[in-house]
């Protein structure tokens, strides 16, 4: 039996891992991280290419620009897996300044702090504050509404949110929607977004033209990574359903503390790594919680993702830095 | 842990003796298939519950302890009992007063999922 349920998990990977176009036309591919590969879809084609450390000044004006996504930082985690995770979003906001484009704003993909408290997201805000890139714009993770439903976190990152903590902004033409899928869990299933939720998202697009692309990110993964642990949204099928009208559409989720990617159509999913600990590939060990590792071996395993958007590609290119 | 208990004093009084009778019997049990009497214990470890069913005799009291180096909670899905948060070594404890079978999950997890039986 543990045979069968390897040789499942390997063929999920295997799948995970296949770069090729499969027979329905889907592009799968792993992004892996430090080595700068990028997946874009360009004309429908994926094109992979190299990422230069140095793309030239964006002159501000002609649409091209960058963000970063980081992710999990689960201040007040001190288990040997990282006994100094301050340090360690530090070394992401050092990463985050040596950039050769400097990044317009950051987005935090959730699990701020460990465990809810008031003094953690502080030291996160107080860290932050250090980058380069002035606006955070945040979505909660299952670690940042513990015991209060996530009154607390509202209470500080809710200024302009909807519901639970959703919202949407438009940043020089891509419209960003921020969701949240760590409430009102249900015994057994996956994340959750809610009908109202879902109600406000497809209303939110409506009007929007096809060309708009379109970020969308949230905590946990919006496509079925690894049930087994949870990795995935139940009602996340919905959510994409309103995005097919689009022609560019990129998901950006943390949880997993690990990169990987997905092309699915006009659809790229991709996940960051944590800036705290990391996480076991989908069935490599006997759960999901933190990954010790060698000391000088963690800052490979944890980092951010910068996202390039390139106008008149209609593509946004997203690349994954380990802090060391 | 505090437990709830409300619900014992709307019971009618024969139902309460019979209760009484009950737990004054039980710690007189011997035979191995029987339930445990007063305690019992769950270990949360590697993102689970065990034992994943648990079967106790009407008034145990049963402690969760979460082994794990990430928090977990101890819910149930009836909404009869809800833990706090627990993180590393941390319990929780509830006294089950009424047999029937108590399904529960941990709200951030919830792929974590056990049965206590009461009887
Ligand atoms: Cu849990």
């Amino acid at each position: 039996m543990a045979d069968k349920n390897q040789g499942l998990i390997d063929q999920k990977w295997h799948e995970l891992n296949d770069d090729g176009v499969d027979r329905r036309g889907f592009l799968k591919c792993m992004a892996w991280a430090g080595t700068g590969l990028v997946w874009t879809m360009s004309g429908g084609i994926p094109v992979s290419r190299a990422f230069a450390k140095n793309t030239g000044k964006s002159d501000g004006k002609d649409g091209d620009f960058s963000f970063v996504q980081i992710s999990d930082s689960h201040m007040g985690f001190s288990k040997p897996a990282n006994p100094d995770v301050g340090a360690t979003l530090q070394a992401a906001v050092d990463k985050i300044n040596g950039l050769a484009q400097p990044p317009e704003f950051l987005l935090h993909t959730g699990d701020i702090s460990h465990l809810t408290k008031p003094e953690q997201f502080d030291t996160v805000d107080q860290i932050l504050k250090g980058a380069s890139a002035k606006d955070v714009f945040f979505v909660p993770g299952e670690h940042d509404v513990l015991d209060d439903n996530g009154k607390s976190y509202l209470e500080r990152y809710g200024k302009n949110v909807q519901g639970a903590g959703w919202y949407s902004f438009d940043k020089r033409g891509v419209h960003f929607i921020g969701l949240v899928n760590v409430l009102n869990l249900k015994s057994g299933g996956l994340g959750s977004l809610g009908a109202e939720q879902l109600e406000w998202m497809e209303k939110d697009v409506k009007h929007l033209k096809h060309s708009t692309p379109i970020v969308v990110f949230a905590h946990i993964p919006l496509w079925t990574v690894y049930p087994e642990w949870g990795w995935g949204t139940e009602d996340s099928a919905q959510a994409l359903a309103y995005l097919k009208k689009f022609g560019s559409v990129t998901v950006l989720n943390g949880h997993i503390h690990q990169t990987m990617q997905k092309v699915e159509g006009n659809v790229t999913f991709h996940t960051a790594m944590s800036t705290a600990f990391p996480q076991p590939q989908p069935g490599k060990a006997d759960s999901p919680g933190p990954m010790k590792v060698p000391a000088e071996q963690l800052r490979s395993l944890l980092g951010i993702t910068d996202v390039n958007y390139v106008r008149g590609q209609h593509s946004l290119a997203a690349v994954d830095s380990s802090l060391e | 842990m505090k437990r709830t208990s409300t619900w014992v004093a709307s019971l009618a009084l024969p139902v309460m003796v019979a209760m009484l009778l009950v737990l004054a019997g039980s710690p007189s049990v011997t035979a191995n298939d029987q339930p445990s009497a007063a305690a019992a214990e769950v270990k949360i470890d590697n993102f689970s519950f065990g034992p994943q069913t648990l079967t106790v005799a009407v008034g145990a009291t049963v402690t969760w302890t979460n082994r794990d180096d990430i928090p977990h909670t101890v819910v149930s899905t009836d909404g009869v009992f809800k833990s706090k948060v627990r993180d590393t070594d941390e319990k929780f404890s509830y006294t089950f007063d009424k047999a029937g079978t108590y399904p529960y999950f941990c709200s951030i997890h919830p792929k974590m999922t056990g049965t206590v039986v009461v009887q």
